[in-house]
């Protein structure tokens, strides 16, 4: 009989509640993950209090609060703070989305938050991306021509086809959609996942390309693209309001097309 | 010390310093002529502040009208208030349209006119016929989100080529020599902790600007200047640091940038008595007056009593008028942000705006090859060997007294060029690095542990709170001696609690307080620099405006401000000369005269 037990040092503990600030009556509950690998310990969730009549609405605005008031060493990323950076990405009572944009008032209750699921935790909310970016360069995500530009002048596209490109070319690479796939769960080494899978298809859809040929034989695998089964979580957690899974029907569209 | 940190050494012929589109764009370009190219960042690529621009690029492109780069020249020396080098002006208003095609042969997403060209918006102090002429379209765009579209396109670009890049690494500290030549950075590894010495024959600092000296701003939380702060560790000056941009329509409350696109589409300003200010202050070119004129017509609005809202503290922006299929196709980034941050619907009411900073035109001095420069025994131009700085961090200085909207975009393009251009002339690909000192390091890893042990009582947030606070009522919109002077003293005391900060996470991993800290260090100096030069600038010029000086004095202030800083010393104050000429024959220095929108 096979043995299934978790890695060690998997089991998430119960951490430190930090006290509640003085005189504050308004207060959100913060129950955030941490995890360090400098201390050898089980990861753990932390409880904070956040005053929220001294605060910003978002829940990245709670999350400084807590790095600035009362425990500096919380870690996570964040940069533009207005959704488009794609920096402070995470899991946010069960959905993955942006801090920055996610309204404290949206969540009732407690906030739950974890790194981005199934990714290796660097430090607390902070996740190993290296292989997301990896796939990314996989596709080759630039325009590939064979005839030359023009040279005094831009190469022409029209509306119609320029239009073609709204609804792909917003991504942000923040990772919600793929860390979001059962299926990259499972496959993330071969399977591109939503978010790549996307780009991908923003270079296909470009009428200015012109390797459409080249980026389909990259994509004919049966890891790469097919192992979307349009569970659709990535069309439900885009904080961006994209569809990854259409873009991913597209291509399986045009395989099925230049078969003939 | 509290221990010995090992230093692991990389050699490359360049390493360049930030990963937004001046540092990738100079990336890709030192790579294409062969260079061995390290591109260090302190977050990934795409994540730089770059992604936030929205409005778009200019070029005179002249697809939705007549055109041509004379006229963008003219534009961008009025916008500068006569503080712009021409020669640097002149070169990057005549590579532009290259560069915007560049762009566009590299995959960039343009929106596009009805013949299928790039599409180009009105922007402020766009205008034709050496301001005669009605406005120009001459912004090229995607949608609003022509930073994002961008960087994206630059980063995806910068895989073709054969870089090393070194992503979520923060720079320290320059290495520089006994002569005063940069021989290399050194850099903290973020994931595990371990200084990485890049020894190159060229640093080029791509690192940005440093909004975040003030409370307010569109700035991203990354944009702590830490090129502007290394370079004055290293001795050397940031020049025209009084001049900070307040960017009219800023979220109120929020921050976040509304684009001047918006105006640029047919969007106005309104005033609490329902009145279009603007036609006031600019009959012109009103609502797209540039945009030191804006936010100072703003600021007047909401001082005599004709702000809106509960304190009658901002100003509405009005899209409402507009077609909303419009909307949808140019402007759907802002109604997202309006909605997000404002709980605005663009299409039924205004948005809630105010001047926020958004845009440092000082920086570090370089030539329009993107050499860094310093005053040195009575030369101006004074190159310093090693050493180049391009984007925001620097300041060419094309963009002088204030900055016209979408020529910062132009200008990371361009300068990232040349920069690659100029390095491709004078490096030798290969050639062997001269030995360093064996001391070489030793400030810049002191400084990393002095914070990482940091044991006082103040936290890093408590006094970045403190800075932002001075900056944004001593150092605003207008200003005074009198509360000029009471900044200079208040940021003096707020730098001198940086003896007596305290950091908490004492790991190496992922060390973000002590990153913060660092970055606070280099915030700190910048607040100091700027806040003395704003001081010591007795006149009023683009975004510099002084209530007790009120008119522009080219005679005794046509300069450039060079500030620097030491720790024991302070602040030291000199000039370097405005360039009153050109860089050909194909145009002739434009004059002083009124700066009337």
């Amino acid at each position: 009989m096979v043995e299934l037990a978790l890695p060690k040092k998997s089991k998430v503990g119960t951490g430190k509640t930090h006290p509640k600030p003085e005189g504050a009556t308004n207060l959100k509950t913060f129950n955030v993950y941490r995890w360090s690998p400098d201390d050898g310990e089980n990861p753990h969730i932390d409880t904070y209090y956040v005053n929220l009549d001294d605060c910003g609405p978002m829940i990245l605005d709670g999350l400084i609060k807590i790095k600035n008031e009362i425990d500096p060493g919380l870690t996570f990323r964040r940069s533009c703070r207005e959704g488009i950076c794609g920096s402070c990405a995470m899991n946010i009572n069960g959905t993955n989305t942006l801090a920055c944009t996610k309204g404290m008032s949206e969540v009732d209750g407690d906030i739950n938050i974890y790194p981005l699921p199934h990714q290796p935790v660097v430090k607390d909310l902070v996740p190993d991306l290296t292989n997301f970016y990896a796939q990314y360069a996989s596709i080759k995500p630039w325009m590939q021509t064979q005839t030359p530009p023009p040279p005094d002048r831009e190469r022409l596209q029209s509306k119609e086809d320029r239009a073609k490109l709204d609804g792909l070319y917003e991504c942000i690479l923040c990772a919600c959609c793929s860390t979001s796939c059962p299926s990259y769960w499972w496959n993330s080494d071969r399977f591109l996942g939503p978010a790549i899978l996307l780009q991908a298809y923003r270079w296909l859809a470009d009428s200015r390309d012109e390797f459409t040929g080249e980026r389909l034989d990259n994509l004919e695998d049966p890891f790469r693209l097919y192992r979307c089964h349009t569970i659709m979580n990535c069309a439900n957690t885009c904080p961006k309001g994209l569809n990854p899974a259409k873009a991913i029907a597209e291509i399986k569209k045009m395989m099925v097309e230049r078969q003939g | 010390m509290s221990e010995a940190y090992p230093i692991i050494e990389h050699k490359y012929d360049v390493v360049v310093v930030g990963a937004g589109g001046a540092g990738l764009r100079a990336t890709m370009g030192m790579a294409q002529a062969g260079l061995k190219t390290a591109a260090v960042t302190k977050v990934f690529p795409t994540r730089s502040h770059t992604v936030a621009a929205q409005g778009g690029i200019s070029a005179s492109l002249g697809n939705m009208g007549e055109d041509n780069w004379q006229w963008h020249m003219y534009d961008t020396v009025k916008g500068s208030d006569w503080l712009g080098d021409q020669d640097a002006i002149e070169y990057m208003c005549r590579e532009a349209p290259q560069a915007v095609l560049e762009l566009e042969q590299f995959g960039m997403p343009f929106s596009r006119t009805e013949e299928g060209k790039i599409y180009q918006r009105a922007f402020g102090g766009m205008t034709t016929q050496f301001g005669e002429g009605p406005a120009a379209q001459r912004t090229c765009a995607a949608a609003d989100r022509t930073g994002h579209a961008m960087l994206h396109t630059l980063y995806s670009q910068s895989l073709k080529y054969d870089t090393d890049f070194y992503i979520e690494y923060f720079a320290l500290d320059l290495i520089m020599d006994k002569d005063g030549a940069c021989k290399g950075v050194l850099c903290l590894c973020l994931e595990d902790g371990t200084l990485h010495l890049f020894r190159s024959h060229m640093v080029v600092l791509a690192t940005g600007g440093f909004g975040r000296a003030y409370f307010s701003c569109t700035s991203a939380h990354t944009c702590t200047g830490d090129g502007g702060g290394m370079v004055l560790r290293a001795g050397l000056p940031l020049q025209d640091m009084e001049f900070t941009q307040f960017h009219p329509t800023g979220i109120y409350g929020a921050g976040c940038l509304i684009t001047e696109g918006v105006r640029g589409e047919g969007g106005y300003l309104v005033n609490g008595e329902g009145e279009r200010f603007m036609e006031r202050y600019a009959p012109s070119a009103k609502d797209l007056a540039s945009r030191d004129v804006v936010s100072r017509s703003m600021t007047m609005e909401i001082r005599e009593g004709r702000g809106v809202g509960s304190r009658g503290d901002h100003i509405y922006l009005h899209l409402d008028h507009l077609d909303s299929a419009m909307i949808d196709e140019r402007l759907p980034g802002i109604s997202e942000s309006a909605r997000i941050f404002a709980g605005v619907d663009v299409t039924k009411e205004p948005i809630p705006v105010i001047p926020t900073v958004h845009y440092n035109m000082g920086g570090i001095p370089t030539n329009y090859h993107g050499e860094v420069v310093d005053l040195k025994d009575g030369n101006p131009d004074a190159v310093v060997p090693g050493l180049m700085a391009v984007g925001e961090a620097a300041c060419v200085s094309v963009h002088g007294a204030n900055r016209l909207g979408s020529n910062s975009l132009i200008d990371l393009v361009v300068f990232g060029r040349a920069a690659a251009l100029r390095a491709k002339d004078i490096i030798k690909s290969g050639e062997a690095h001269s030995p360093l000192a064996a001391d070489a390091c030793d400030a810049a890893v002191a400084r990393l542990d002095k914070f990482r042990h940091a044991k006082g009582d103040t936290s890093t947030a408590q006094i970045r709170d403190d800075m932002q606070r001075v900056m944004q009522d001593d150092c605003a919109v207008f200003r005074t001696g009198e509360s000029l002077q009471a900044g200079v003293k208040k940021i003096g005391e707020v730098e001198k609690t940086m003896a007596d900060i305290k950091t908490t996470d004492r790991s190496l991993v992922w060390n973000s307080d002590l990153v913060e800290t660092l970055e606070l260090d280099n915030l700190i100096r910048q607040a100091v620099v700027s806040m003395t030069a704003a001081e010591n600038r007795k006149e009023s010029r683009g975004a510099h405006a002084r209530e007790d000086f009120p008119d522009r004095d080219d005679e005794n202030w046509m300069k450039h401000t060079l500030t620097y800083h030491s720790d024991g010393e302070g602040v030291r104050l000199d000039y370097r000369p405005v360039h009153t000429y050109t860089l050909t024959d194909e145009i002739d220095y434009i004059k002083p005269k009124a700066r009337v929108y």
